[in-house]
């Protein structure tokens, strides 16, 4: 690939403040924040963005942590690599599905560099993360020069890469609830390639009630098939307080598969991503399911 | 305008002046002049540019110069002690694990960042450590018997006492 990037002027700013003061001064202009840079670069390289100034925020070891835990909920700095993420102990019971959702994100290459941060602020439909921000409930704090603000992961991606991030706002934490018990959570995604970006993804969450086959509740969500990553709330309320048997996840799946807005690409039909997706999320609802029971 | 990195490259310290938009391969390759470290896909998709970034396998094609500022890179030139090739490279040899070459010093760079974290690594934890390189040439199984290899290797090193 040829790099046609363009010039632009370079800010390595020590602290949050100060990069959020170089946003405040730049975010309206044509300005981009890089973190790991992992998908980033690849759009500057190609001439599809053009900054003027970009921020390299990547040095802010201030936004480079992971703590909690299962009663307290998680807590994961935006600079935390996937690689952290996946090696990271805290990564238990309930939240194994993030260790197992980030194995898959393209190579250790990329996932020793690219920060979680990233890539959920690149607001990619695609993207691995998103999806399982989504079953986990989570919530992404927001910091601007105006003070701090927190958004629901599901109200965050309103399109392909759109996001809720304002000009003179940075991705800065990504806080994760304490799981209620028996609950059980899986991500898969389907790919060509191990690691390559997923042509369709499912994740889903499962709350058992005290007798272990009533779901009390449930959130399921996809990936790759919509213009952002998106809950499949039908088939969530046809599994709400249902004891959960193999047909009635069979039936979810092709309730989210109706859900589903794919769209056809060079490869692959808008038809095959959506049966694809719909067998994605009975699979992973299953497993969701066995993983609760023994949670 | 051109900003200043500051980098310590195979031990050596350097001090250069870049182009903001200069990506970590182009400053080995280009100011540098360590031409070991291949420039290929240029997008991220086949892992041939992998160097250690801090002891840990990034691509450099897709990390900007300056992101390198203050930390240590090891390439491929920095692999053997001088006429002494590394437990690695003589793996590779032995094990036939390439043809063409272009992609074997990203690989082994890959493997080096591996073994270094883990130094016995069962076949599928290679496989996973492994499947960003692209080698189109001679297939992948070789590369994973001369990882296997190289970390039995180095272990016995490490029994002699020997240097890593």
């Amino acid at each position: 690939m040829k790099n046609i990037m363009n010039n632009f002027e370079y800010f390595a700013p020590g602290s949050l403040e100060e990069a959020l003061k170089l946003l405040s001064q730049y975010g309206e202009d044509e300005c981009k924040i890089i973190a790991g840079g992992q998908s980033l670069i690849i759009l500057l390289k190609q001439g599809l963005i053009t900054p003027q100034y970009v921020i390299d925020i990547k040095g802010l070891s201030e936004l480079d942590s992971i703590s909690g835990n299962e009663k307290e909920g998680l807590k994961i700095g935006a600079l935390t690599t996937h690689r952290a993420i996946e090696k990271s102990p805290l990564m238990q019971n309930a939240f194994c599905i993030l260790a197992e959702m980030e194995q898959n994100v393209s190579s250790v290459e990329t996932r020793n560099w690219g920060t979680i941060g990233g890539n959920i602020a690149h607001g990619d439909p695609s993207g691995d993360p998103a999806p399982v921000m989504l079953v986990l409930n989570a919530k992404y704090k927001l910091a601007g020069a105006k003070g701090e603000r927190l958004v629901e992961a599901e109200d965050f991606t309103s399109g392909y890469f759109e996001t809720d991030i304002g000009h003179d706002e940075l991705l800065t934490e990504i806080q994760i609830p304490a799981p209620p018990p028996r609950t059980g959570a899986k991500f898969t995604k389907f790919s060509q390639l191990q690691g390559d970006y997923a042509i369709a993804s499912a994740a889903v969450s499962m709350t058992l009630d005290a007798d272990k086959k009533t779901c009390a509740d449930i959130r399921i969500a996809m990936g790759s098939v919509a213009p952002a990553p998106m809950r499949a709330k039908k088939a969530e309320y046809l599994l709400r307080g249902k004891v959960i048997t193999d047909d009635l996840l069979v039936e979810a799946g092709r309730m989210a598969s109706e859900e589903a807005s794919p769209t056809s690409d060079a490869e692959i039909s808008e038809q095959y991503k959506r049966e694809l997706v719909g067998t994605l999320v009975t699979r992973v609802g299953k497993e969701a399911f066995e993983r609760a029971a023994m949670a | 305008m051109k900003k200043e990195l500051k980098f310590v490259v195979n031990g050596q310290t350097y001090d250069l002046w870049i182009e903001p938009k200069t990506v970590l391969v182009q400053v080995l390759r280009d100011e540098l002049g360590l031409k070991g470290t291949k420039r290929s896909c240029d997008s991220g998709s086949c892992c041939a540019c992998t160097v250690l970034l801090n002891g840990k396998a990034v691509k450099s094609c897709s990390i900007l110069a300056l992101q390198a500022n203050g930390k240590e890179i090891l390439t491929v030139e920095g692999l053997a002690n001088g006429t002494q090739l590394h437990p690695i490279q003589e793996a590779f040899l032995d094990n036939w694990a390439f043809q063409c070459g272009f992609c074997t010093s990203g690989q082994m760079m890959a493997a080096k960042g591996l073994l270094d974290e883990n130094p016995d690594p069962a076949r599928e934890e290679i496989q996973l450590a492994m499947d960003g390189h692209l080698c189109r040439c001679t297939g992948y199984n070789m590369i994973n018997e001369a990882i296997q290899d190289a970390a039995k290797r180095l272990q016995t090193q490490e029994e002699q006492g020997g240097a890593k």
